[in-house]
């Protein structure tokens, strides 16, 4: 073939071309050779498809009873303790019934029922009106039904509070630091400005334990899966009549009581 | 034709202009020489026995951040806890409980960059450094 400058010019060009990309296949090359890092959950952790929790009120007559629970989660969970009533940040806390289910009360009510201190804390609600209104999505349901917050998000707006019906939610009105007793250093505290309130335990079941209030509950609380037919909570619910607070509103708790 | 040319009151005026440019640059000459020098985080032992982070010191120097981001994300939002780095390595993604674990000294090894660089992340107003709380 007759070699002329046109045709070598072509061949130079191409070349030019080949080499040139070379270098940019190598760096795609290499970034593929470098497994990307993976996010996974601990081997232990409990798993289910809606945590539910019974609280049977037979087994704790007294505020001694509770009062274990409240201290093991006021403590694990870094929660302030306010000596102003309006600032008050409560996780797990008592009430009286007329409090905990009105709409439910009946003339001539038991003297056991009518004097006794409920256990009451967040519901974990199938439908919860929290998740509705935050305008960030601050609050979430969690795909194994635990209302959950993410403090990073929460802008303080208080909507949460206002659309609980259950009062499970507490505004941080100052700084809770000064207000720890004694601070957990695995668990985060709050800061000022935010909203909180009982995550199930969240961290403890992420390595496999289950939520401390039932662990010391001495067998009043019972913990498990709601949607596992073969799970404990299933068969206390199977064998007991049990009430939630304020059905007719629709919320569905996933925390159920015995009375 | 009249000389325009002429500059009134040349006196005043360079001796004005002299002093204005003096006051303007005196934030420059006058701190010149005196910049804080970077400041180098200091690793703890524990830090320095482990050689390697989650990831390369140099991805860690400049995207730490982007890390801690992700695993605050993962964490909460996907309940995934178990941070497994390219080399195999599993973590707890916990800043508190992971890197703080490693990285004691908040104050010479966090603090000593970020004050310098004038940013102050609000990972401490509700995270813990373990060293405080005791």
């Amino acid at each position: 073939m007759k070699s002329s400058r046109r045709r070598f010019l072509k061949i130079a060009g191409i070349s030019a071309l080949g080499l040139g990309t070379k270098p940019v296949l190598d760096v795609m090359a290499s970034s593929g050779e470098m497994a990307a890092p993976k996010t996974t959950k601990g081997e232990n952790a409990l798993v289910a498809q809606r945590w539910g929790m019974i609280i049977d009120t037979r087994k704790l007559q007294s505020e001694e009873d509770l009062e274990p629970m409240i201290e093991i989660c006021d403590k694990i969970h870094n929660v302030p303790k306010f000596e102003n009533k309006n600032h008050e940040v409560k996780w797990l806390w008592e009430e009286e019934f007329k409090h905990v289910f009105p709409m439910q009360e009946q003339d001539f009510l038991g003297y056991r029922l009518k004097h006794m201190s409920f256990l009451t804390l967040c519901n974990h609600c199938e439908k919860a009106p929290c998740v509705r209104v935050c305008p960030t999505k601050a609050t979430f349901k969690r795909e194994d039904g635990i209302v959950l917050m993410d403090f990073h998000r929460c802008i303080g707006c208080r909507f949460c509070m206002a659309a609980c019906p259950y009062g499970s939610r507490s505004f941080n009105f100052r700084d809770p630091r000064p207000f720890i007793k004694e601070t957990n250093p695995d668990f985060p505290t709050r800061t000022k400005g935010v909203v909180e309130k009982c995550n199930f335990c969240a961290e403890r079941l992420a390595v496999g334990k289950i939520p401390a209030c039932v662990e010391v509950s001495k067998g009043a609380l019972t913990f498990g899966d709601l949607d596992d037919p073969e799970s404990e909570v299933r068969k206390v619910l199977r064998n007991n009549y049990t009430i939630r607070r304020k059905p007719a509103l629709g919320t569905g708790p996933s925390v159920f009581y015995i009375v | 034709m009249p000389n325009n040319k002429k500059m009134y009151d040349k006196g005043k005026v360079v001796a004005g202009l002299c002093i204005f440019v003096v006051l303007i640059t005196f934030p420059f000459w006058f701190n010149l020489g005196k910049a804080a020098p970077v400041p180098e985080p200091k690793l703890s032992d524990k830090a320095k026995a482990a050689k390697e982070c989650v990831m390369p010191k140099a991805y860690m120097k400049a995207e730490h951040m982007q890390i801690l981001n992700e695993w605050r994300d993962t964490v909460v939002r996907d309940a995934k806890r178990i941070y497994t780095n390219p080399s195999g390595k599993k973590f707890n993604m916990s800043l508190s409980n992971t890197c703080l674990d490693c990285h004691t000294e908040k104050a010479e090894f966090c603090d000593a960059c970020h004050n310098y660089a004038s940013v102050t992340p609000y990972c401490w107003d509700c995270h813990i450094d373990p060293k405080e709380a005791k």
